[in-house]
């Protein structure tokens, strides 16, 4: 055991999207500096945008993350989409929703197969998980096939998983094969008995740290994860436009990224926040089979956004056997209007929680200016915060042991530092 | 190109995979790959630097290093040249290490704008441009494509592969 004083660097925290670094300096059994920072290099993306036009921008601003990639390309262009008055048809809706499940499916897949997993298992890797033991040999599997069901759907809607073709502003350029459907359909609900198993698993977790937060995330009748109006866990509701009004902006000189607090508090959106505020919305399948994990919401255990993100995947499975089976694709051509000078902002709800784009667009189709606040962003203030109540309560732990408790709560947020570190507000200090 | 050594002939070729600035698209690709030929690669791949897979990593003796990411510090170069150092093949992934575009933006920008960005270049030491890997190290094979194209990157893994299993060089062939 140490002696109170104790200096801790993580300078690369791993099994995360990207690149974050932590220290802390203990003196006399009391925290002196803790500091949680997001290392990716700035690409100065709302920068890049300026001066492009609109066509090119949602391909343009997926390249600001690998994983999110298609949550920024929904994103965009439902924003470019309000700043010229395009109504999508029920068609495209459908098609954004089933690629947005894929995403959900893949990415949360990732999240807690490849990332959190090996903590319960008190494992490095899921690759350690030893063949001989059935229960571990059989999750690996698991992992593989519920990515793969998400990978697909993907593929299936978008034309691929990462950074998809075919969406575009107004409708889809090109259109999936029907005579895949069925193939599809049958891939998620392979998948389903997996990912029940896995709700259990996160549900008998005994990861414990209550964290008095507020949450807050966009709200829809049918856990649409791409409509709605922002709810706050105070019961306020925002309307998507002037979402931005109510964060409050915070420069962490040491971080490349920018942190926020809502309406003036430590907040945190993301599975998490979406299941406290809207799980009666989830799918009746969903509901009813996993009704005993449903029962710990609300709840302020961080590490239940892990729980969250499992049911999220079953609905996300359950809604799209559903639209499948219920669509039968035309060939329709994008809507398009002439070109007109307006104001877009885009609110959608990316696996890791609320994401915000605004575009001003000039008369000849030219972005102007444009902001984006991811949700990594907006919870950075809270996983330092989450970091600090830890050690506080832990300063007599061993060094190894303080490590990987620090690395499994920067995990539990799931964060994503290719999204937080390429915007910036200019603000200087 | 070195040829690998032979205590790692027909044993798991030691691979790692690194990322420096990008979106990692790459790296989410590779780890969907995985979704359907990890049965394939188990007995031959052995991932021994891979921050997005696991915790305990070494930068010692590594068969092939995949590198996504252009290069923005000289921290970078450093961190860069150490991998090289210690991998008997480096091959650069997506199109961010092998041209630095989309990540160098900042280098296409106008005057004004380049001031405009310029108090964060200064405090966060970045270099006056993104550059790419071939830049500052040696790289062996390419795998172009924002993302990478998935089947260049399977052909140049198993190239390896079968390689490290005849214990020639892949060039020699």
């Amino acid at each position: 055991m140490h002696t109170g004083n104790l200096d801790l660097t993580l300078d690369q925290i791993t099994k995360i999207e990207g690149h974050a670094t932590l220290s802390l300096k203990l003196r006399d059994g009391k925290v002196e500096e803790l500091k949680f920072s997001i290392a990716e290099f700035k690409r100065f993306y709302t920068q890049a945008v300026r001066g492009k036009p609109i066509l090119a921008v949602p391909q343009m601003v997926a390249r600001i993350c690998g994983t999110c990639s298609n949550a920024h390309l929904l994103c965009s262009i439902k924003t470019i989409e309000a700043s010229q008055g395009i109504v999508p048809s029920r068609q495209t809706v459908l098609l954004r929703r089933l690629l947005n499940n894929g995403l959900i499916i893949r990415d949360h897949g990732l999240h807690l197969y490849i990332f959190s997993l090996p903590d319960v298992y008190q494992k490095d890797s899921i690759f350690d998980f030893e063949d001989t033991n059935p229960e571990q040999h059989e999750l690996v599997h698991d992992a593989f096939a519920v990515k793969e069901s998400g990978n697909q759907l993907a593929i299936w809607s978008g034309g691929r998983s990462v950074h998809a073709p075919s969406p575009t502003i107004g409708g889809f350029s090109t259109f999936p094969d029907e005579s895949k459907k069925k193939d599809l359909i049958e891939k998620l609900q392979q998948a389903r008995p997996r990912v029940l198993k896995l709700i259990k698993i996160f549900k008998d977790c005994s990861f414990n740290q209550i964290e008095n937060f507020s949450f807050s995330g966009l709200q829809s009748p049918d856990y649409s994860l791409l409509d709605g109006d922002i709810i706050a866990a105070d019961g306020g509701s925002v309307v998507p436009h002037d979402y931005a009004n109510y964060l409050e902006h915070t420069v962490i000189p040491y971080s490349q990224a920018s942190g926020y607090k809502f309406k003036g508090n430590t907040f945190m959106v993301g599975a998490l926040a979406r299941l406290n505020l809207s799980r009666q919305f989830l799918h009746p399948k969903t509901k009813i089979d996993a009704a005993d994990a449903l029962s710990v919401f609300p709840s302020k255990n961080i590490f239940h956004n892990n729980l969250a993100q499992a049911i999220e995947i079953l609905h996300a499975i359950d809604e799209s056997v559903d639209i499948l089976n219920g669509l039968t694709i035309l060939p329709e051509k994008p809507v398009t209007h002439p070109v007109k000078a307006g104001v877009g902002v885009g609110v959608i709800e990316a696996p890791r929680g609320t994401l915000y784009h605004r575009y001003e667009v000039d008369e000849k189709g030219i972005v102007q200016k444009a902001r984006i606040i991811v949700p990594t962003g907006q919870n950075q203030i809270a996983i330092e915060q989450s970091l600090l109540h830890f050690v506080e309560s832990h300063s007599d732990m061993e060094k190894e042991q303080l490590s990987f408790e620090f690395e499994k709560i920067v995990r539990a947020f799931d964060p994503c530092m290719s999204c937080a570190s390429h915007f910036l507000k200019l603000k200087m200090t | 190109m070195r040829i690998p050594s032979p205590a790692h002939i027909m044993n798991k070729l030691r691979v790692g995979w690194f990322s420096f600035t990008c979106c990692e698209d790459s790296t989410i690709l590779f780890t969907e790959l995985l979704n359907t030929h990890w049965d394939a690669w188990k007995d031959k791949l052995e991932f021994v630097n891979a921050r997005v897979l696991k915790t305990n990593r070494e930068l010692k003796d590594l068969d092939i290093s995949f590198v996504e990411g252009a290069i923005s510090s000289e921290e970078h170069v450093k961190k860069l040249q150490d991998i090289r150092a210690n991998s008997k093949v480096l091959v650069a992934i997506g199109a961010c290490a092998v041209t630095a575009m989309p990540s160098g933006w900042r280098n296409t920008f106008d005057e004004k704008t380049k001031q405009e960005i310029q108090y964060l270049v200064d405090r966060f030491s970045h270099l006056p441009r993104v550059e790419p890997l071939s830049k500052f190290v040696k790289v062996d094979d390419v795998v172009p494509g924002c993302p990478m194209d998935e089947n260049t990157f399977l052909a140049v893994l198993n190239k390896y592969i079968q390689s490290s299993h005849s214990g020639l060089d892949p060039e020699s062939k």
